[in-house]
């Protein structure tokens, strides 16, 4: 039998491992150059460490260190004091990739898709060849693990090269070093500004931090109250999208499509299934299982016809007025503060809440652009900022009405610093290294309304200032100059001391009681 | 009485009573720019339109009105002692009127030409004399002034300043002339001032020069009017071919200026010509040149569109459009190219036949 042409280039085809699509596209995950790469790495290993920490309501205690090995080469240190990892899990956490337990449930985490800390690894091993190394305690009376970790860059499989026991002071926490290529920068996207921003989104969270060169620095707590625990919800039939409905159909344990759509969704009641079957013209005690892809796609379609109500949105968590206000006071010394909480709102049958807050005056430098602190679920977004919508609504909010200067199209100037939070189940990222929010209508118009309710509070407060400013001049004024339009007439004029007296009075009234 | 006392006084009681009838008192000022003068080639001068500003005792103007009152006081105590003080020592002077002293003497310089034109005097009559030169002389003048101590009236002869000149006072008012000189010619640079006056360029031709070095001073401005107009003698202007020469330098010396134009009637000099260098000579004497400056270039335009004496000059229209089209400058000194003394040998002597060559 001949050879064709398709059995030659069956050779050269072959499945291709995740870990391998990773090497050749390390940019989807924040590994672009080596400054990001390190920034990626210590911004994984924080969000885990207070994802961590929550699930179990402790305060979360952490410490981030990182230090040179030589000229390009770093170790990053990440430790905190949550629940720890049991024996099983932790080669599959910390060196397989997309595993994780947040990807398949719907509540707001900081974390999402899995995939963080062990691309980590594994950037970390393509780049140095050495070993992630994590510790981790479950309790008291527990031992703490350590292990070495490798990922088999082929099967995706973690490889272990040591697991011991070893002594640990602590009563709970996990501790990963991993040692990669990387480039330490200051200044506005270096760690320490995530850091910081980390602490003004959880000002719950104390965080000590330990240069390569230079003092340790401490970011401390401003409050003892945790935030409330975030609930998990089932999908809002408006937010899946075809092929999730075709996975969901397949792996459900409903018997009949009605009770599928009633127990595998919020707000689906079994008059709205019905209606939903009816329009996809579907029979409703079908099994789930045996709907074909054309069926699917009908069901899809009818979805979108048929009314239902919003999504609960009980299942958010913000950060809260008080708690923005608190943040940015320990971080940021400013003579003005404000913030504002939305009612929650949803967008494609996700509930999210738009939180604003801002900063003005005091050490803040007045002749610059503002700066503009960009959260998703807490953790701060320090790149693409061009590309968000969060920016996007700052630059189309009027803030000459407010009291800032602005020029067309750009970010508004002045002594302030303006602070916008999304907190969603699902915040809808335009790409995989989760650094700019997605422009949604619904998101624009929530972050807009709330920017511009704390953008009248500032005007309030800046017009306040103005007047007392200005009062303050004017009464300066009068009492500098008036003396020398005394001292003029009297010469030319050759008036008594007293002719000038009264005409110095007289001009004070008139002076006094104007307006300009 | 002297006449700036009496305006003096006026405008002090009026400020004075308009606040003792509880109003707010207001002072009014001819606005200083060229949109505000018109030009008539009859007359020859930028006269000063009607436009003025009013300036009403606020809190915003208190510093302003109260340093203003403060320099017209200071005005009357000069006149009354018939002293002087230059613009210098007013601005010293100020230093010891605590808040409402100046920073800086452009502020000082401000309110004494602001009190000027409200008075429409010029500021020697106010008692205040500039700090500039008023240019050098050298040639056939007899210049007659009188001896600061006795009285006694001098006679100057400025040939007889070798290689040096006879420096313009800074009040020409009462200065006295003898010359049978042809004409002056008046020169932008000290240099070139120099250079003709080595070669005694004044024999040969019969003339008066004068060097203004930049834009000529008021004193100069104003002795090359008298001297002219009573002695019937022609002016002739002799520049760098650039907007400033032209414009700044040779248009003021004529018509005056639209930030003193409260006064030009008697600082300029109408019958002056523009003898060169014109941008017509750097095309015929194939003159070395620069390029045209964005500050030139901008100038120019200015010129051509605001000037209201370019406007009514198509000479002059032409010569900045030809200017901006060649898009080159050129200093008097470039025709040092053909050889040192070829401005004294051919280029002013062929110019001085040549009147079509010049520009009004």
């Amino acid at each position: 039998m001949t050879k064709t042409r398709a059995d030659e280039l069956a050779k050269k085809q072959r499945e291709i491992s995740i870990s391998e699509f990773f090497t050749k596209n390390r940019h989807l995950l924040g590994f672009d150059n080596p400054i990001k790469a390190l920034m990626t790495t210590i911004k994984e290993a924080v969000d885990n460490s207070l994802d961590a920490c929550e699930e179990m309501g402790v305060l979360p205690d952490i410490y981030v260190g990182i230090r040179q090995l030589s000229e390009d080469r770093f170790k990053v240190i990440v430790e905190d004091n949550g629940p720890g990892i049991v024996k099983e899990q932790i080669p599959k956490i910390f060196a397989k990739l997309l595993y994780g337990s947040k990807f398949h449930k719907l509540s707001q985490s900081r974390g999402q898709q899995g995939i963080g800390i062990s691309a980590s690894v594994m950037y970390g091993q393509l780049t140095t060849g050495k070993s992630a190394k994590i510790t981790s305690k479950t309790g008291p009376r527990k031992s703490a693990l350590f292990y070495e970790l490798h990922v088999d860059t082929k099967t995706n499989d973690p490889e272990i090269l040591k697991d011991q026991v070893v002594e640990w002071k602590k009563d709970h926490g996990t501790r990963i070093e991993i040692d990669l290529e990387a480039k330490y920068q200051k200044g506005k996207r270096g760690v320490e500004e995530y850091l910081k921003q980390t602490a003004i989104a959880n000002p719950h969270v104390t965080i000590t931090y330990s240069p390569p060169s230079g003092e340790e620095i401490k970011f401390l707590r401003a409050t003892k109250e945790m935030p409330k625990e975030p609930k998990e919800i089932k999908p809002h039939p408006y937010g899946v999208e075809l092929g999730m409905l075709i996975k969901m159909l397949k792996d459900t344990k409903a018997k009949t499509l009605q009770s599928f759509l009633m127990n595998d969704f919020s707000r689906v009641s079994a008059k709205v299934a019905k209606e939903i079957c009816e329009k996809a013209k579907l029979y409703e005690r079908s099994r789930p299982g045996r709907i074909a892809a054309q069926e699917a796609d009908n069901l899809f379609k009818a979805i979108k016809n048929v009314k239902i109500m919003n999504p609960p949105t009980n299942c958010i968590s913000p950060i809260g007025e008080d708690l923005i206000i608190k943040g940015l006071k320990k971080e940021i010394n400013a003579s003005f503060y404000t913030s504002v909480t939305r009612p929650p709102s949803v967008y494609r049958g996700n509930p999210f809440q738009i939180e604003a807050g801002i900063a003005y005056g005091g050490d803040l430098p007045g002749d610059e652009l503002v700066r503009l602190l960009r959260f998703a679920n807490r953790v701060p977004l320090l790149y693409q900022q061009g590309a968000c919508a969060i920016t996007k609504s700052v630059v189309s909010t009027l803030w000459r009405n407010y009291g800032l200067s602005q020029s067309r199209g750009a970010l508004p100037s002045g002594p302030c610093v303006i602070l916008v939070h999304i907190a969603s189940v699902w915040v809808p990222f335009t790409s995989e290294s989760k650094e700019s929010i997605a422009h949604y209508p619904e998101i624009i118009k929530e972050i807009k309304l709330a920017l511009q309710e704390c953008g009248r509070r500032l005007a309030s407060h800046i017009r306040k200032r103005k007047k007392a400013e200005h009062e303050a001049k004017k009464k300066s004024y009068i009492e500098k100059y008036l003396p020398h339009i005394g001292v003029g007439l009297r010469d030319i004029l050759k008036l008594k001391e007293s002719e000038e007296k009264k005409m110095l009075k007289i001009l004070k009234d008139i002076l006094e009681r104007s307006r300009k | 009485m002297n006449k700036t006392l009496l305006k003096i006084k006026h405008s002090a009681k009026d400020v004075y009573d308009k606040i003792m009838k509880k109003q707010k008192p207001i002072m009014k000022f001819p606005i200083r720019s060229l949109n505000n003068v018109k030009y008539d080639p009859k007359k020859g001068y930028f006269e000063l339109l009607g436009t003025k500003k009013v300036r009403t005792l606020t809190v915003n103007t208190v510093k302003t009105f109260a340093q203003t009152l403060r320099m017209m006081a200071l005005s009357k105590e000069v006149i009354e002692k018939d002293d002087i003080a230059t613009k210098r020592e007013v601005y010293y002077v100020s230093k010891n009127w605590e808040d409402a002293k100046f920073n800086e003497q452009p502020e000082s310089d401000t309110v004494m030409d602001d009190i000027e034109a409200m008075f429409a005097v010029n500021r020697e009559q106010l008692g205040f004399i500039p700090e500039e030169k008023g240019g050098d002389v050298a040639g056939k003048l007899i210049v007659i002034d009188k001896d600061p101590t006795s009285g006694k009236g001098v006679r100057i002869d400025c040939t007889k300043f070798g290689s040096g000149a006879y420096s313009v006072p800074s009040d020409v008012e009462n200065l006295k002339f003898e010359t049978k000189a042809k004409f002056i010619l008046a020169i932008e640079t000290a240099g070139m001032f120099e250079r003709l006056n080595r070669h005694q360029f004044w024999k040969k031709h019969n003339c008066i020069l004068i060097s203004m070095g930049g834009v000529p001073s008021r004193a100069c401005r104003r002795f090359i009017r008298r001297l002219s107009d009573e002695k019937k003698i022609d002016v002739y202007v002799f520049c760098d071919n650039d907007p400033y020469g032209h414009m700044n330098i040779y248009r003021t010396l004529k018509v005056g200026s639209g930030n003193a134009a409260h006064i030009n009637e008697y600082f300029c000099v109408p019958k002056a010509k523009y003898l060169g260098v014109t941008p017509q000579d750097v095309i015929d004497y194939k003159l070395p040149t620069h390029p045209l400056k964005d500050v030139d270039i901008k100038r120019a335009k200015d010129a051509l569109k605001n000037d209201p004496f370019v406007q009514n000059h198509k000479e002059w229209q032409k010569a900045l459009q030809l200017m901006l089209k060649m898009g080159v400058r050129a200093e008097q000194q470039a025709l040092a190219k053909w050889g040192l003394n070829y401005v004294i040998e051919n280029y002013l002597p062929e110019k001085l036949k040549n009147p079509k060559s010049w520009l009004p």
